[in-house]
């Protein structure tokens, strides 16, 4: 009986058309149909709601220009950059943090305070030391990615089964033995969930940094789509890394096998 | 006698030893200013690069006095509360909506989780096209970025309600308004709260963001400004200006919160 329930349950036939599926089916038909009279009103200034057709045609242009992917590429490099050194740092300091509660009490509210403040304010900064290029980008993602990957690791330290550390001890292993045998296994979850939103906040650093000033990238190709007023192009661009962004946050939390912890 | 001894409670700590970490924090942070201005003024680091803090701090008066600081203190924090206001009207009642019809949540709760990973600020772009070069287009920014949150923390609060509470309610043979008003919502004001805080962080950081991006509007603008100018000293004063308000923001959140939460 509970074996028949669960096929019923996993088969894609039954709730082909439930209800949920047409809610979600007429939301979107009435999200486009608005969006395409809007279009079609002339309420608006010509081209700021351009017709569905016409960002489809932006998203097909593209997607078949050779241009996009390279800015793509560039953009994805520098995140990458950004992830491995805000990343790397704030999982070592998120490890000293969370081992040693002296330092934990003198600097984590530093830490914890300075995370949500504004890190795009800090460009100007970034410019100075690291140069216009691509390395002020990653130094910008690099701070933004720092702050939740470290915060969260420390967490997840102090969440770590006491046992687990003593059962290191008692086989002596040495401290980068810990940090790969014990500790990184112990709390992967904080640890791929803080790489998580590392990765938001890194992008988000990146991209920015990139509207304001650059001549590579995704974030410049946003900028100067605006630039010249050419709003199928941006609408097309923005609805790409929205799709990337969504993803590749999904993507992580999918291999960091978070979906499953969620479902515990 | 003597084996009850080793049990009794480690003796109590002297005051200034349960201060120690806080003021090692403290010392390095001293320490660290310190250094940077004997390098500076050594020559190890160009001042060009890096002002000495010495300098940062003359430059504090300057750029308040000068600046209009309060003034734009008061535009950020207009646009923040504008927002605030926004979110909370909104998002409380996307969240109640949800939770009163059950489809509703089934077909959008992941649209919306998926939409608070979203990097909703790179469409900045968008909203000047819509919005013009006004604050209206940051206060919208902060809002649409902010939502999420607050509507996610509502639904969760409203479920989250203890069965005990709500057959309280069914056994007084309360109305499904009544319901709502006596027993639901102040029970998940809290974890309402808990959103509201959130998003409030989420409109400051994209609020500051945007006006440093667009040049326009309060403290962000003037970072930008000063950057521009090339006043060096006046940009590192005013960043740290935007960062302590921030962090002030952020701690009287908590402490509202605090208050909110009497229980646990």
């Amino acid at each position: 009986m509970a074996e028949t329930g669960r096929l019923t349950r996993t088969a894609p036939a039954a709730p082909l058309i439930s209800p949920v599926l047409l809610l979600r089916a007429a939301i979107i038909l009435g999200v486009l149909a608005v969006w395409e009279f809007l279009s079609h009103s002339g309420w608006l200034y010509r081209d700021v709601v351009p017709s569905l057709l016409a960002i489809g045609r932006a998203l097909a242009d593209l997607l078949g220009n050779s241009n996009y992917y390279f800015n793509l590429g560039v953009t994805a490099g520098e995140i990458a950059a950004a992830l491995a050194i805000g990343g790397l740092s704030g999982i070592v300091v998120g490890i000293v943090l969370g081992v040693n509660r002296f330092l934990a009490k003198a600097f984590e509210s530093y830490l914890y305070y300075l995370g949500p403040t504004p890190k795009i304010i800090f460009f100007p900064v970034m410019i100075m030391w690291f140069g216009v290029g691509p390395g002020s980008k990653v130094a910008l993602g690099a701070l933004s990615c720092f702050f939740p990957v470290a915060l969260s690791v420390a967490a997840g330290m102090r969440g770590i089964d006491k046992v687990l550390i003593r059962v290191g001890k008692s086989f002596r292993l040495t401290t980068m033995q810990m940090v790969w045998k014990i500790y990184l296994p112990a709390m992967r979850h904080p640890l791929i969930n803080g790489v998580r939103l590392g990765l938001g906040v890194a992008l988000i650093g990146t991209l920015l940094a990139e509207t304001k000033l650059s001549n590579k990238g995704i974030g410049f190709m946003i900028i100067q789509a605006y630039s010249v007023f050419d709003m199928p192009h941006m609408y097309a661009q923005l609805i790409l890394l929205f799709v990337v962004a969504i993803g590749a946050n999904a993507l992580v939390g999918r291999l960091g096998g978070l979906d499953k912890v969620k479902a515990k | 006698m003597s084996a009850v001894a080793p049990a009794r409670p480690a003796p109590r700590p002297s005051p200034l030893f349960a201060y120690a970490p806080a003021l090692t924090g403290l010392a390095t942070v001293v320490a660290f200013f310190v250094l940077m201005e004997v390098l500076i003024r050594v020559g190890v680091i160009s001042r060009f690069i890096v002002p000495p803090p010495s300098e940062i701090i003359g430059s504090f008066y300057r750029v308040i006095t000068e600046e209009h600081v309060f003034r734009r203190f008061l535009l950020t924090l207009g646009e923040c509360l504008t927002a605030g206001v926004m979110i909370t009207v909104f998002g409380v009642a996307g969240g109640v909506l949800m939770h009163r019809y059950k489809l509703l949540q089934q077909a959008c709760e992941t649209w919306v989780a998926a939409f608070a990973a979203a990097p909703v600020v790179l469409a900045y772009p968008l909203f000047m096209v819509i919005f013009g070069r006004s604050a209206w287009t940051i206060i919208m920014i902060g809002f649409v970025a902010a939502l999420p949150p607050v509507i996610l923390k509502t639904l969760e609060g409203l479920s989250g309600t203890r069965k005990v509470l709500v057959n309280v309610g069914k056994s007084f043979n309360l109305s499904g308004s009544q319901q709502f008003w006596k027993i639901m919502f102040p029970a998940a004001l809290p974890t309402i709260f808990v959103g509201i805080r959130l998003g409030l962080i989420f409109a400051l950081i994209n609020i500051v963001g945007v006006e440093f991006l667009i040049n326009y509007g309060g403290l962000g603008q003037l970072i930008n400004d000063l950057a521009e100018r090339y006043d060096l000293a006046g940009t590192y004063a005013a960043i740290c200006f935007v960062i302590l308000v921030s962090v002030v923001f952020f701690m009287a959140l908590e402490k509202v919160e605090r208050w909110l939460r009497p229980v646990d």
